[in-house]
């Protein structure tokens, strides 16, 4: 019994943590210019298959593969910002939201012909046997997407709150003006929003691919999901987008296990609307905080 | 100086329609069929190689004087996978270009969307999707024909060989889709026939990363086997992770597994699957008086050297029902009714890539269980299983 529900439990953390990337993905952007960038997903697909070209089609040693894929998803982010978002003359939420589906459809166009239609797969980072826990396996690659996923959060906790340029991002959110007329180059920053969480998602992209393959039409399942997560912990909450997207991912499999697996979509997502009719605002963030935003 | 433009204009509009005319006097007229697939969209993995075949075909068959002298014109329309296009494609195939029979479409919906439409126009449809009411009940699909393998047929080739190995109890996994959900309800209809027990039946999305909690508890429902049917990257994360599981039972997989990229995804995890596969993808391991084995080698190669990639069993189903047409046209000409009534009773015994069709009244698809053999894969290679 132990046995199967460890099993089951360890489905869930490897599908959560994907989630929670995706979600801490989300709320950057967001917490820097209030914008819901729903080609999210599609950084996460360009992570896993530009690691996928720098790794195995181009046999770069490992860490200059991932330094490719970081630098190059970094360029992808700029770009989408400086031809995308910077040209507008009345960048209206709505409108910049309308924009990232545009971007997010354009670049899975993109991808199609880059890459094709078939999935990618390289090895995992380290070779071996899954670890065995009281009969349950859980694989080393899981491991590793756990502790990069916390590893990001705490990184981006100290960029935050503990970094001029990090405290100028979040004033952009909360009053672009205000923060215009305190000095802080508004533009600057929401460039480097996109930057960052193009980069974020590549690394979620890059971790995942091992275990769950990657191909050019994975994006708008991760977007939604990384969405649902960041939902549930309150929009703007890296602490909560990743419990988030843990909860969710460990729903999702004790349904499959303990209900039916033709469920399991269901049950997460009708956790998630009555969270959103008790507490619409999220876990992690009280109602004072949620006034404050936009939406 | 607007007045000489036009006469210029008009001048070499007449030249070049004078030579296409001389052109088309040279030629006999071409038989025109139609080709509906699903080249893009989410079923663009069916579509592509059904679409490459077509044009390959029809190459290869005007360089050699086309059929009886009358040039091959296979005109392909992208359904986008979507049955409405799939209906609109075939409408303007029927009534603008003046097809004599239609081939595809890709998917099982799309198909079925187009038996009304081609019993009212009484031209012929060769379709390359695989559900079983595309062509029956036979009575209602007079002018309904398809190329692929029953689901049912690689369920029985799967449960046959269960039943040699003396496994009785199995767990199933099939993705949500319209190709997991035939599959699904094929194992549940034939099970009993073979004297199977399904001990679980789990199912997963199109998109799913992890399927352990699933094979988890087919694991723990005392099966003996696992049997997975999907396409797409599933297949390959069902392997791995019933790998990594180490579940000591074994692995089987549908038809759709036969693809060598498969075996290159899941790497060392793939070793000892099982599934039932059409000769195509083991063309170079068949004896060489078996009959289909000349025409699957020149397929494959050609293909490969086209295309460079492997052309799948699914440009097969293409293969399969130009072929067809083909063979009609040079025997009874181009005349929709004939064409019909030679397919329908003269393919016999005929070789395709999909396997030894034998139509009739009774059965617009002609091909059994024996159009698979059951497949292992040894070190990263098939190894057809006796």
């Amino acid at each position: 019994m132990l046995t199967v529900f460890l099993q089951f439990l360890f489905s869930g953390l490897t599908i959560g943590a994907v989630y929670a990337l995706v979600g801490i993905g989300f709320n950057i952007i967001y917490n820097s210019t209030s914008i819901i960038n729903l080609a999210q997903g599609e950084f996460v697909v360009i992570g896993g298959l530009l690691m996928w070209f720098f790794s195995e089609s181009l046999k770069l040693p490992f860490f200059a593969a991932v330094l490719c894929t970081l630098i190059s998803s970094g360029l992808v982010g700029l770009l989408i910002e400086r031809l995308t978002i910077k040209p507008l003359k009345n960048p209206d939420l709505l409108l910049m939201i309308m924009i990232t589906i545009s971007v997010s459809i354009v670049l899975r166009g993109v991808l199609m012909f880059l890459f094709g239609k078939e999935p990618y797969v390289y090895p995992p980072f380290t070779e071996g046997e899954p670890i065995n826990i009281y009969g349950a396996i859980i694989q080393q690659q899981t491991l590793w997407v756990i502790s990069i996923t916390l590893f990001c959060i705490i990184l981006l906790f100290l960029f935050f709150k503990r970094t001029i340029t990090g405290k100028a991002m979040l004033a952009c959110a909360v009053n672009p003006t205000a923060a215009k007329l305190a000095g802080v180059n508004v533009s600057k920053m929401v460039m480097l929003s996109f930057i960052l969480s193009a980069i974020v998602g590549a690394i979620g992209g890059m971790t995942i691919t091992p275990i769950s393959l990657m191909e050019y039409d994975k994006g708008p399942m991760l977007s939604v999901k990384g969405f649902c997560a960041a939902i549930m912990g309150g929009l703007g909450s890296n602490r909560g987008a990743v419990i988030g997207g843990f909860i969710i991912g460990i729903l999702e499999s004790m349904t499959a296990g303990y209900v039916h697996s033709g469920l399991k979509d269901a049950v997460a997502l009708v956790i998630l609307l009555l969270i959103l009719f008790f507490k619409p605002s999220g876990i992690f963030i009280t109602k004072s905080m949620s006034q404050l935003r936009k939406f | 100086m607007k007045k000489a433009g036009a006469v210029f204009v008009l001048i070499v509009l007449g030249l070049a329609s004078v030579f296409l005319f001389l052109q088309n006097a040279e030629a006999k007229e071409p038989y025109k069929i139609g080709a509906v697939f699903a080249v893009t969209g989410p079923a663009s993995f069916l579509g592509e190689p059904e679409k490459n075949t077509a044009l390959m075909l029809q190459e290869q068959i005007n360089k050699a004087g086309g059929i009886n002298g009358h040039p091959l014109e296979i005109i392909i329309e992208d359904t986008k996978s979507d049955e409405t296009q799939a209906v609109l494609s075939a409408k303007k195939l029927l009534e603008n270009d003046k097809v004599l029979a239609i081939i595809g479409p890709s998917t099982t919906g799309e198909s079925m969307a187009l038996v009304p439409i081609m019993n009212n126009a009484k031209t012929p449809l060769i379709s390359c999707a695989a559900g079983a009411p595309i062509t029956m009940p036979v009575k209602e699909r007079y002018w309904i024909f398809k190329t692929p393998q029953y689901d049912t047929s690689a369920v029985e080739a799967i449960y046959g060989y269960m039943k040699k190995q003396g496994i009785s109890k199995v767990g199933i996994i099939t993705i949500s889709t319209g190709f997991g959900d035939a599959g699904r309800k094929a194992l549940h209809d034939m099970a009993p026939k073979y004297g199977i027990t399904i001990t679980a039946d789990e199912k997963y999305g199109p998109k799913d990363s992890d399927m352990t909690t699933q094979l988890t508890k087919i694991k723990a429902s005392g099966a003996r086997a696992v049997i997975n049917w999907s396409v797409g990257p599933g297949q390959v994360i069902v392997t791995k992770n019933w790998s990594a599981l180490k579940m000591g039972i074994p692995l089987y997989q549908s038809h759709g597994w036969g693809s060598k990229k498969n075996i290159e995804l899941a790497g060392k995890a793939a070793e000892g699957v099982i599934a039932p596969l059409g000769r195509l993808v083991v063309w170079d391991k068949l004896p060489d008086k078996h009959p289909q084995k000349a025409l699957l080698k020149k397929y494959t190669q050609d293909y490969e050297a086209k295309y460079k990639g492997e052309p799948g069993t699914f440009g097969g189903h293409a293969y399969d029902s130009i072929m067809m047409i083909v063979e009609a046209l040079k025997k009874v000409g181009p005349d929709k009714k004939k064409i019909r009534d030679y397919i329908e009773t003269k393919i016999k015994k005929w070789p395709g890539t999909g396997g030894i069709f034998n139509m009739s009244p009774e059965d617009h698809c002609g091909l059994d269980k024996t159009a698979f053999e059951m497949v292992v894969v040894k070190n990263g290679d098939w190894e057809i299983l006796k």
